[in-house]
């Protein structure tokens, strides 16, 4: 069993479908995990999808930061496991405290959904591999608490050391400081980013197929490891 | 709690004290409607039944003032068309056979009245309230349209209104996970007390997954799952969807009834519904919507075998010490009644507990023929359920076409100014184009997720949202909804068929075969003989324009009441078009092609400006005839658009609608991003703003063009020119740049709205 990648469903939780379908069209095998769930049921690699999680009704991705199925995650990060935070993903590891910074509503108070161009400037993580350097993406915007906040300490180390993953290319819609779109933790396994690679795979479906990568890339990275760990 | 027996109203004390008086005016019951409930009971009703009766014979619900007229779609519905319904007029909402096993279920209503009261919430539930229509069917929702119309762009309870309506449709969708692939957003002075926000839901599923609401077998659970039930919405089709605001007749003013949404918790119960349907568990469904407990028991019990029993002390309640009255028609969102086999209740309680479903069994279906509810152990409802679902009041109300509508008629558009010098052909272009019935909706479709579940293949723009439905076979559906209200206030009966060929058109314009028609018919007050006038003859226009375009009319809501005092909105008969793709990937985008693409004219022109938006834009005029309508025409436009696109003749395509070729040109060139030069058959200014019906632009590729010719065929067609370039370029005007356009195109709604 090769490319085993997980998409978690919290109640509340819109774009698994999507998530799973990208893993799929990118060659993987997408597991289905469930929120209540204890263990990750053997996977190489995790997604957290978009959505609203629990309703959201408190603050994004507070109540599902401490879900059941949130332990072997915080587990498997620690051991270098590749996650994937998409929107409410981003938010949920950002309040689990796998990233660093928070979202919060959008500078002009209103849901937005439209495409964005996104500048991948950190090809080294499992999910940014199969990207050219300083690749120009498009792919969809849509949140209402998307906006990229940290403390100037934060956002300056985040710039040292290359961990701004995703930038808009034009100013935020959302106002996110320093126009940060994506980050990643200290070792580059952990990613978070607002925009929706997976609903960027299909030209029929969507702006076109710039996301793909993004699955393809970790897809990419676990058979390989596997294949290494084959050969032990 | 046995305090609060003792002073119920039960059926033994309703027999005991006859003359005891009862509020039935304050609950909107009429003096003859109470003494008929008397009748049937042969006793006073309790207090819960009047509550239960007061609801489900609210207009609302009722549908007494419009069912002697809504008959007339079943009459005009041939056999052969009939057969393409697997349920129709009745069911919560209709559904066709779209072939390959799969069936496609649509529905609009109306939540207008609440909008208005507190836009966000009435909006939101609106929503929630259609989802479940749909999914009550046995169907997975896919998307949602929302035609939206409210008072004059620039009024400030417009900027009160548009976006805590927007922000509910968004806030509610988009947490629900549904994309919105459509909708209309229309501006006049006529909804400006008076919003109209109908929303339309979509759903799809394979045809043996069809779900009625009817409760069948005796001995049957009746399980009651989702929210639980608070005194929210009370009264909300009584007193909100069922009378003017005003209530000049009941000597006080209504208080608001509208209700809480949940999405997250419809998310839940939507994603429980689809796992019960697919493990065969429910035997028979019905959602809580309008009059909430009342509705769903009488209704599913009057289909089905004819009787119920229901302990309404198992309803979880939310709030403390409510009625029985209260619980039966408490309107709390997010609620679902199945009828569920014994054998299957652990399996059912099962599926609801994995999603935290709350469900209880509340009752069982019986062979009593009643409908019996019993509260701490007494009879509070014992009446025969079809007189409260289905045998209510029937009105033939008065109606009278109106003596003004003659003058109406006679002010023809004829004596208007025309723009004629090419400056002010071209300035008239771009006006209208920034006027705001005309530019980018964008404002309002930017707070709507269209990409969620990754099936959305035309939404933003489009002229119908496409769907995919399999993504094996690529099979997928397209659905459009319109009304010009200007034109039917000339002429109902033509206006509500310019509104179905206008649905028609848009859903042919795709690529898709149109195959159902549904409506929301929103109009002022059925009292008014003028306005029932109006109803009737949409109502006839419509239902003899589906049976010439040989599609069903699969079911409809109607919502009376919308004026404010005595001035009634404008008719407003919204009409749905469903139809078919055998392959989305054949879908026609709106466009004007590539560069060197030949831009042709589809369809007839003629100096048709009655109840235009030129005139109404320019002149602020409303009077004259609508265009005529054709709707073999129609027909015949839809059938070659739809062989073309399977051809692959044609590149890019857009209706004509309003604002005439003019518009449609600069929507198709900003669609593309890419220029046109074009010459204008006939009369520049008749060919630019004329509003007559059956027309489309189409972009065919160079290579496609004799094939394109030979599919013509009958159909009127023109070359206008070709695509190409950074500007408009209409033979003999000064030529319109692209930023200019998408400049005065984008700027209308932000600049109104932030």
């Amino acid at each position: 069993m090769t490319g085993r990648i997980g998409v978690i469903t919290f109640p509340g939780t819109l774009d698994d479908v999507d998530a799973a379908r990208a893993v799929r069209l990118a060659g993987g095998e997408a597991v289905r995990l469930w929120h209540g769930d204890d263990d990750l049921r053997g996977v190489a690699a995790v997604i957290l999808p978009g959505g609203f999680s629990y309703g959201d009704y408190l603050r994004a991705g507070a109540i599902a930061a401490f879900a059941p199925v949130m332990r072997p995650v915080l587990d498997a990060a620690r051991r270098g496991m590749p996650v994937l935070g998409i929107c409410n993903g981003f938010q949920i590891l950002c309040e689990a405290g796998l990233l660093p910074g928070a979202l919060v509503r959008n500078a002009g108070l209103r849901f937005v959904c439209r495409e964005v161009a996104l500048r991948v400037e950190n090809r080294s993580t499992p999910w940014t591999s199969g990207y050219r350097s300083g690749a120009e993406i498009t792919v969809p915007l849509k949140s209402g608490e998307g906006r990229y906040v940290a403390d100037e300490g934060t956002l300056a180390e985040l710039e040292a050391a290359g961990r701004v993953v995703f930038r808009y290319v034009d100013p935020a819609p959302s106002g996110a400081l320093h126009d940060i779109a994506g980050v990643c933790s200290a070792d580059g396994r952990v990613v978070g980013l607002m925009p929706h690679p997976e609903h960027a795979v299909d030209p029929l479906t969507g702006p076109g197929a710039d996301g793909l990568a993004v699955f393809a890339s970790v897809f990419a990275s676990v058979v390989d490891a596997e294949l290494r760990e084959d050969r032990m | 709690m046995t305090h609060l027996a003792s002073t119920t109203d039960t059926v033994e004390k309703a027999s005991a004290t006859p003359g005891a008086p009862q509020p039935w005016r304050e609950l909107g019951l009429r003096a003859e409607e109470y003494a008929r409930i008397r009748q049937i009971l042969g006793r006073r009703p309790t207090e819960a039944e009047l509550a239960v009766y007061s609801v489900m014979w609210s207009e609302h619900c009722s549908y007494k003032s419009s069912k002697v007229h809504l008959g007339y779609f079943g009459q005009t519905t041939a056999p052969a068309v009939r057969e393409r319904m697997l349920a129709g007029i009745g069911e919560n909402a209709g559904v066709v056979d779209i072939g390959d096993g799969w069936a496609a279920t649509f529905k609009i209503e109306s939540h207008n009245h609440p909008s208005y009261v507190e836009p966000y919430q009435g909006a939101a539930t609106g929503v929630g309230g259609i989802v479940r229509d749909v999914l009550a069917m046995g169907a997975r929702p896919i998307g949602v349209v929302d035609p939206l119309r409210f008072g004059p762009a620039g009024a400030p309870d417009t900027a009160r209104v548009l976006p805590g309506v927007v922000a509910g449709v968004g806030g509610y969708g988009n947490r629900l996970g549904l994309p919105t692939i459509g909708g209309e957003l229309v501006f006049d002075a006529s909804y400006a007390g008076n919003p109209l926000v109908n929303v339309l839901c979509v759903g799809a599923m394979r045809t043996e997954q069809l779900h009625l609401a009817r409760a069948r077998g005796v001995g049957n659970k009746v399980v009651l799952f989702g929210a639980s039930t608070g005194r929210d919405g009370i009264g909300g089709v009584s007193v909100l969807a069922s009378q003017t605001f005003s209530g000049e007749g009941s000597g006080r003013r209504k208080l608001p009834s509208v209700q809480v949404g949940d999405p997250f918790t419809e998310k839940v119960l939507v994603e429980c519904c689809l796992e019960l349907f697919a493990a065969g568990l429910v035997a028979g469904i019905q959602d809580l919507g309008g009059a909430g407990l009342s509705c769903a028991t009488s209704e599913l019990a009057s289909a089905g075998d004819g009787g119920m029993s229901v302990t309404l002390d198992a309803v979880p309640v939310r709030a403390t010490g409510m009625t029985p009255a209260e619980i039966l028609s408490s309107e709390s969102q997010e609620r679902m009644c199945a009828v569920v086999r014994p054998a299957d209740v652990a399996g059912f309680l099962a599926v609801c507990a994995k999603w935290e479903v709350p469900a209880t069994v509340i009752g069982e279906v019986t062979d009593s023929g009643r409908l019996v509810v019993t509260w701490h152990g007494e009879t509070v409802v014992d009446v025969p359920p079809r007189t409260v679902a289905h045998e209510g009041p029937t009105y033939h109300r008065p109606l009278r076409r109106p003596p003004t509508q003659d003058e109406l008629r006679a002010a023809t558009p004829d004596r208007l100014r025309r723009p004629s010098t090419p400056e002010e052909l071209r300035a008239t272009i771009l006006a209208m184009a920034a006027s705001p019935n005309l530019c980018s909706r964008s404002w309002v479709s930017d707070q709507y997720d269209r990409y969620v579940r990754g099936n959305t293949v035309c939404a933003q723009g489009a002229d119908a949202g496409v769907l995919r439905v399999d993504e094996t076979s690529q099979r997928g559906v397209a659905v459009a909804t319109d009304c010009n209200a200007r034109f039917c206030a000339l002429d109902p009966y033509l206006g509500a068929q310019l509104a179905l060929a206008e649905a028609y058109r848009n859903v042919a314009t795709s690529g898709a075969v149109p195959v159902a028609v549904t409506n929301c018919l929103n109009f002022g007050s059925p009292e008014d003989p003028g306005v029932m006038w109006q109803f009737q003859q949409a109502v006839c226009g419509l239902a003899d324009g589906a049976a010439v375009l040989g599609i069903p009319v699969t079911g409809g809501n109607v919502s009376f009441y919308n004026q404010t005092g005595s001035t009634p909105i404008l008719p407003t008969p919204v009409v749905g078009v469903l139809g078919v793709l055998d392959d989305v990937r054949r879908r026609i985008p709106v466009g004007v092609g590539l560069a060197g693409d030949g831009l042709w004219l589809l369809g007839r022109t003629r100096d048709e400006l009655g109840g235009s938006e030129w005139a109404h834009v320019v002149h602020g005029h409303l009077g004259g005839h609508p265009p005529e309508v054709d709707l073999a025409a129609e027909a015949a436009l839809a059938r070659l658009l739809a062989s073309a696109a399977r051809e692959g003749a044609l590149r890019r395509a857009h209706d004509l609608s309003e604002g005439g070729l003019a518009q449609a040109l600069v929507e198709a060139c900003l669609a593309s991003d890419t220029g046109a030069q074009v010459t204008l058959p006939g009369e520049a200014f008749v060919a630019l703003f004329a509003e007559s019906s059956a027309r489309v632009l189409v972009a065919v590729p160079p290579a496609a063009a004799q094939r394109f010719l030979d599919l013509c065929g009958e159909v009127p067609h023109v070359r206008l020119g070709v695509a190409g370039g950074g500007s408009l370029e209409i033979d003999g005007l000064p030529r319109l740049g692209l930023a200019e356009l998408r400049g005065a195109w984008d700027a209308t709604l932000p600049a109104l709205f932030g």
